[in-house]
């Protein structure tokens, strides 16, 4: 082959090399916002699911000795619910703070703080981390969801326990938060409505006067601000469909990972 | 080997089979997995640029690495880029660097590294987790295939010989010699070396300090996270990993190109290598 040929293919080669990769690469982006890639994508989030499930279905988080608890415990998201109806609860102590539990149950109930208290309590060190990356440990304590959720009779139809909070996600007071755990979390050993944070009453930017704490998930699973349970067959007609607020936004519904 | 009179390519040489078909496809889906895998990785880790030693971010002491935008003592935002307690300026390019409409913008990496330029965190997290099964059920379909097909007794492990001559080898590859003839056929000793410690070490590092970033993976057996420092420390490891991984790829592009980058890609694609006749040569068999 000629010398000026082979500098021709090597070039043309070069081209295509290059052209290839930036094309790829804009496609990705392009791809992102068809209706079909994510679906595609999101395969990946059963098989991360089936996967945590065949290894870890009944496993434990970690817990943490008092030494690794981190010097304060940061807030992220909502820091105070923008809504009258929250400030109120707050200025009077959460007195009037009643977390209703109903759907599929036979008996929906009212629960105040005080009744959460005398419900099974577990007390657990923790490490929190958040899908940005960060990761914190605290100490939390509170009402475990399964001593509630036998209370309340659930029924045979039941598979996901929805949360919702009273923090609103919009400025104008709309798109509350919500979230919502299958039966394997809603009943795991370490998931409470935890109602303390390091030994003290769970503060205004941590999801006072309850929040949820289900400890194998990322952080925007624990829901916090909870005012009210439901049990349901399926979320499909919730919100946007998808579970949970960010959900709604193309979060994973599974945040074991 | 050094005694020898440089070799002289004579006309001729033929093709001989290099690259089988499955390691062929293997490869080239790790090309396109490892990429994306990469630039979404650093899309994820610009949502909190930031690395950490230890069980959590918070532990009492500061952040091993972190990329902020900050403002100059005349109110003008700069990116600073901190390592081990060394701040530098890095405006432009980690920190605070110009988005792809040329408005500058607080991030860690810039955007020509991530996919996509923009932060999108749940999008990163389903791209890289989807391409990271890719990745691995192609990594044990090759581990299984190369120990299965012999590959990796016959043409990866390095023999006691090889292994005594590590030394030569070292020189040969700081003067860029490199094989031709019939020895181009075999690997030589560092490149054995390399693909083994990238192959059984690197890579299957790089997926378990990943896996070690889950919650969830973290309970299969209490405590296996802290071995390797905690969830903190194993994000930081993975960052590593990655980068390394970016290293022995330039090396390998770097060693592609030098010893004949036609002849390489093509044993790639379509398996076949030429190779050239060797005046000096001496058969294999006398060897």
């Amino acid at each position: 082959m000629k010398l000026a040929d082979r500098r021709k293919r090597r070039r043309f080669l070069a081209r295509m090399f290059g052209a290839t990769a930036a094309t790829t690469l804009a496609g990705c982006n392009q791809l992102s916002l068809t209706s079909w890639a994510p679906k595609v994508l999101d395969s990946a989030e059963k098989l991360s699911q089936g996967a945590a499930n065949l290894f870890a279905r009944k496993a434990m988080a970690q817990e943490f000795s008092p030494a690794d608890l981190s010097p304060t415990f940061r807030s992220n998201g909502t820091r105070e619910p923008n809504s009258d109806a929250y400030r109120q609860l707050a200025g009077g102590g959460f007195a009037a703070y009643r977390l209703q539990v109903g759907g599929l149950v036979d008996i929906p109930t009212e629960f105040s703080l005080d009744q959460l208290r005398a419900l099974p309590a577990r007390t657990q060190i923790t490490r929190h981390d958040c899908v940005e990356g960060w990761s914190a440990i605290a100490k939390w304590k509170g009402a475990r969801l399964s001593a509630l959720l036998q209370s309340v009779k659930p029924q045979s139809r039941a598979r996901y326990v929805v949360f919702y909070c009273a923090d609103p996600m919009e400025n104008d007071g709309t798109d509350l938060y919500y979230e919502s755990v299958d039966l394997d979390d809603a009943y795991h050993e370490q998931t409470i409505l935890a109602y303390e944070l390091n030994d003290q009453p769970l503060p205004v930017p941590n999801g006072a006067p309850v929040r949820l704490r289900v400890e194998r998930q990322l952080g925007y699973k624990h829901a916090k601000y909870v005012l009210r349970i439901e049990l349901v067959e399926s979320f499909a007609k919730i919100a946007g469909g998808r579970g949970g607020y960010w959900e709604d936004q193309g979060y994973q519904w599974f945040a074991g990972i | 080997m050094e005694a020898q009179a440089p070799a002289v390519p004579i006309a001729g040489g033929y093709l001989y089979r290099r690259h089988a078909l499955p390691v062929r496809i293997m490869h080239w889906i790790n090309v396109v997995a490892l990429t994306i895998l990469l630039m979404r990785g650093l899309g994820i880790f610009n949502a909190h640029s930031a690395l950490y030693w230890g069980k959590s971010s918070y532990t009492g002491r500061p952040a091993l690495l972190v990329m902020t935008s900050i403002e100059d003592k005349d109110g003008q935002p700069i990116g600073v880029t901190t390592v081990l307690g060394h701040t530098f300026d890095t405006t432009g390019v980690f920190g605070l660097s110009k988005d792809r409409d040329g408005e500058l913008a607080d991030r860690g990496f810039p955007w020509w590294a991530t996919i996509p330029d923009n932060l999108w965190l749940s999008m990163s997290r389903s791209w890289h987790f989807f391409f990271a099964w890719l990745f691995v059920l192609n990594g044990l379909a090759y581990v299984v295939y190369t120990v299965v097909s012999r590959h990796l007794t016959r043409d990866l492990v390095p023999t006691g010989n090889e292994l005594r001559g590590i030394g030569a080898s070292i020189r040969e590859h700081l003067r860029f010699h490199h094989a031709e003839g019939e020895a181009a056929k075999r690997y030589n000793v560092l490149q054995k070396l390399a693909y083994l410690v990238v192959i059984f070490v690197l890579l299957p590092l790089t997926i378990l300090m990943g896996l070690a970033m889950s919650p969830w993976f973290d309970g299969v057996w209490p405590g296996w996270v802290d071995l390797f420092g905690g969830r903190q420390s194993a994000r930081t490891i993975h960052f590593i990993c990655a980068w390394l991984i970016v290293l022995f790829v330039a090396i390998h592009v770097f060693q592609v190109i030098i010893t004949g980058l036609w002849n390489n890609l093509r044993s790639m694609i379509t398996g076949r290598y030429r190779v050239t006749a060797v005046s000096n040569e001496v058969p294999d068999e006398a060897r």
